[in-house]
């Protein structure tokens, strides 16, 4: 019997490792996931979230852990007999096959009768909302299109566990953030879980109740978008929801809650998020936190600006050559001197061990 | 904005419409277009001009009036029994190619080391069909090391005939046309997206399920065009029919018929309309076997866009 077949409550992963040669393309990495959550597993190329996904689905072997749904052990069980549902980066449509006889495959090779088949899939076609699309080979349909198709077929057999492995990478931009609701619309629609695989840190924080940062292969924070996005646990983390300024400083006093550092001169308040050991540490500030300000502590001169509708955006030099990356609501000219600084609370102070 | 008056502003559209040139560029004819001329004339000298030739010769025969050899050639069993006799041969061993190709291919496919083993089995390519002939003579022949291994074992009694019959040219074919239909097999498999392969085994199909609806009908194609460039070749046997074969009885094929018209008759006239006949007779197959093609589904073998 295919594992999957029935409702489970729990999917771990437990130290899961996955070697290309000397490579280790995924280190010990341990996750449990609960039935209904959207996860997304986040990082930049070849930090092994598309080697974790493919490990999952069975299109590759680990090198040393193991994968458990509940209590049965799956990691050794072909892709035929997890019973998982994978929407591939490009789709991979079966191009000889009609839209329907694509949806339909995965309740063929299950053996279920031809009337229950085609319900199912006039279904997921609505679904999809493709319903006339549904005689047409997939060369014929739009990128979007595609995509919606390769939804379907991976959700119309009820698989307990949806992976997608960046399924909106090759869309442009407006249909990305339509197919992104339209995404989270089916997941909640279905029931289904989901592990989406994503390098776009906008993506994951919309859709996912969770999200993972994966770096060279290994966990590097497990937490809801607000937590990543407000105390992300590490630099790296940090950098990907977009903290621009990451600032090495010197610490001058830390304690209750605060911590006071140095920084290109000027001294700066903020939070620390591990605990301080006196000396070096990184500071981290976004650009739309790090605006000019009357007594600002840090005095720089304009070196580009970008104009974003609203505000503008740009980079300034402060005397000893560090680069920031501002924002600001009036208008800013190169080779201007302002007077930046941030609320102490959105300043992230790091120790430097974590660099 | 001046206006123009009518002869000024015609003389100015002629000037804004863009040189002949360019238009012609545009339709794809240019000066590189002249390098296909080396190419043309080569065709016309060694395909169009022979065939025109042959085809005219052979409406000429030494008696009787224009399709005389074309009539003797269906009236005389000994004639055109060689149709039957090198579709036996020619059809049989290009399906076994095609059939043994498919699945070392697909096992190909996976290996890290293909390159070796692509090496090995393309080999015989290199050979030649009169070397193969004669190691199939020694190896197969009645005190080849084969019949002597089954004598000693037991198997059987007195040495197999393996050559000079129909075997011995079955077996060359398979062997000089393998290499080639593997090849051609292989680039059409390892065309097929893998993505495709891994998208069906997520959807539950095993091996055998993957291979019956994704590879097979995406491959279908392909093989037929396999399957008419080697059955081509393997239809004009000549070297393997005469040294393994029996010449004169079952692996009389159509060429040997044309070989013994224009060299030992001095018909040459005869000889032509033997080799228009074997013309037609492929081109049926072929033609046969492309209509077929056409019930499949024929567009790029990849994931759709991707």
């Amino acid at each position: 019997m295919i594992a999957a077949a029935r409702k489970f409550r729990k999917l771990r992963l437990d130290q899961v490792s996955r070697d290309f040669g000397t490579h280790n393309a995924l280190k010990d990495v341990s996750l449990e996931v609960g039935r209904g959550e959207f996860i997304a597993l986040l990082g930049p190329s070849g930090c092994g979230k598309s080697t974790a996904l493919n490990c999952l689905a069975g299109l590759l072997p680990l090198t040393a852990g193991g994968i458990w749904l509940d209590d049965e052990r799956i990691d050794r069980l072909p892709p035929e007999r997890r019973g998982f549902g994978m929407v591939f980066q490009n789709y991979a449509l079966f191009p000889h096959m009609t839209v329907r006889k694509n949806i339909g495959f995965g309740l063929r090779m299950q053996g279920r009768p031809r009337t229950e088949i085609d319900q199912k899939v006039e279904d997921a076609l609505a679904l999809v909302h493709l319903t006339e699309q549904g005689a047409k080979l997939p060369g014929q349909l739009s990128g979007g299109q595609q995509q919606r198709v390769a939804i379907a077929r991976a959700i119309v057999i009820e698989p307990p566990l949806v992976l997608m492995d960046e399924p909106l990478s090759n869309l442009d931009a407006k249909l990305r953030l339509e197919m992104r609701a339209e995404i989270r619309r089916i997941h909640n629609s279905v029931g289904s879980t989901t592990i989406y695989v994503t390098h776009d840190q906008d993506e994951a924080l919309s859709l996912a109740d969770r999200i993972v940062v994966l770096r060279n292969g290994m966990v590097r924070q497990v937490g809801t978008p607000g937590d990543l996005y407000g105390r992300p646990a590490h630099p790296d983390v940090a950098e990907f929801m977009g903290y621009r300024n990451l600032l090495r400083s010197r610490v001058t006093a830390s304690g209750n809650g605060t911590a006071t550092v140095q920084v290109g001169g000027a001294t700066l308040s903020g939070v620390p998020l591990e605990r301080l050991a006196d000396g070096e540490a990184i500071v981290a500030i976004r650009p739309e936190d790090l605006t000019p300000r009357p007594g600002g502590p840090i005095a720089a001169t304009v070196a580009t600006t970008e104009y974003r509708g609203r505000d503008f955006y740009g980079t300034a030099l402060t005397a000893d050559r560090t680069e920031l990356f501002f924002r600001s609501e009036q208008p800013v000219v190169p080779g201007e001197t302002l007077y930046l600084g941030a609320e102490a609370s959105r300043v992230l102070i790091y120790g430097s061990g974590s660099a | 904005m001046t206006t123009l008056s009518g002869s000024a502003l015609q003389a100015k559209v002629l000037a804004d419409r863009p040189p002949l040139r360019l238009l012609l560029a545009q339709r794809g004819l240019d000066g590189v277009t002249l390098l296909v001329l080396p190419a043309v004339l080569f065709i016309i000298a060694l395909f169009v001009y022979p065939f025109l030739y042959g085809l005219v010769l052979s409406l000429e025969p030494k008696v009787g009036d224009w399709l005389a050899n074309y009539r003797r050639f269906f009236s005389e069993p000994f004639l055109y029994d060689t149709i039957a006799k090198t579709m036996w041969l020619a059809l049989p061993s290009t399906l076994v190619n095609i059939l043994i190709s498919v699945p070392v291919a697909m096992r190909v496919r996976l290996m890290r080391r293909q390159r070796l083993l692509t090496t090995i089995l393309v080999l015989p390519i290199t050979l030649g069909t009169v070397l193969i002939a004669e190691g199939l003579l020694n190896y197969l022949g009645p005190q080849g090391w084969l019949n002597r291994t089954l004598v000693l074992i037991g198997l059987v009694s007195s040495p197999v005939r393996l050559v000079h019959n129909y075997w011995g040219v079955f077996l060359s074919l398979v062997v000089s046309g393998f290499p080639f239909t593997f090849l051609l097999t292989l680039s059409y498999i390892t065309g097929i997206d893998a993505s495709l392969e891994q998208a069906a085994s997520t959807l539950g199909a095993n091996a055998r399920a993957r291979f019956w609806h994704i590879f097979l009908p995406l491959l279908a194609p392909g093989l037929a065009i396999t399957f008419c460039l080697s059955f081509v070749q393997t239809f004009s046997v000549f070297p393997s029919a005469v040294l393994l074969g029996a010449p004169a009885g079952v692996t009389r094929v159509i060429s040997i018929a044309a070989y013994q018209a224009a060299y030992e008759q001095y018909d040459y006239s005869m000889a032509s309309a033997i080799a228009m006949i074997m013309g037609f007779a492929q081109l049926l197959v072929v033609v046969l076997v492309l209509a077929a093609r056409g019930l499949f589904y024929r567009g790029p073998a990849g994931s759709a866009k991707g």
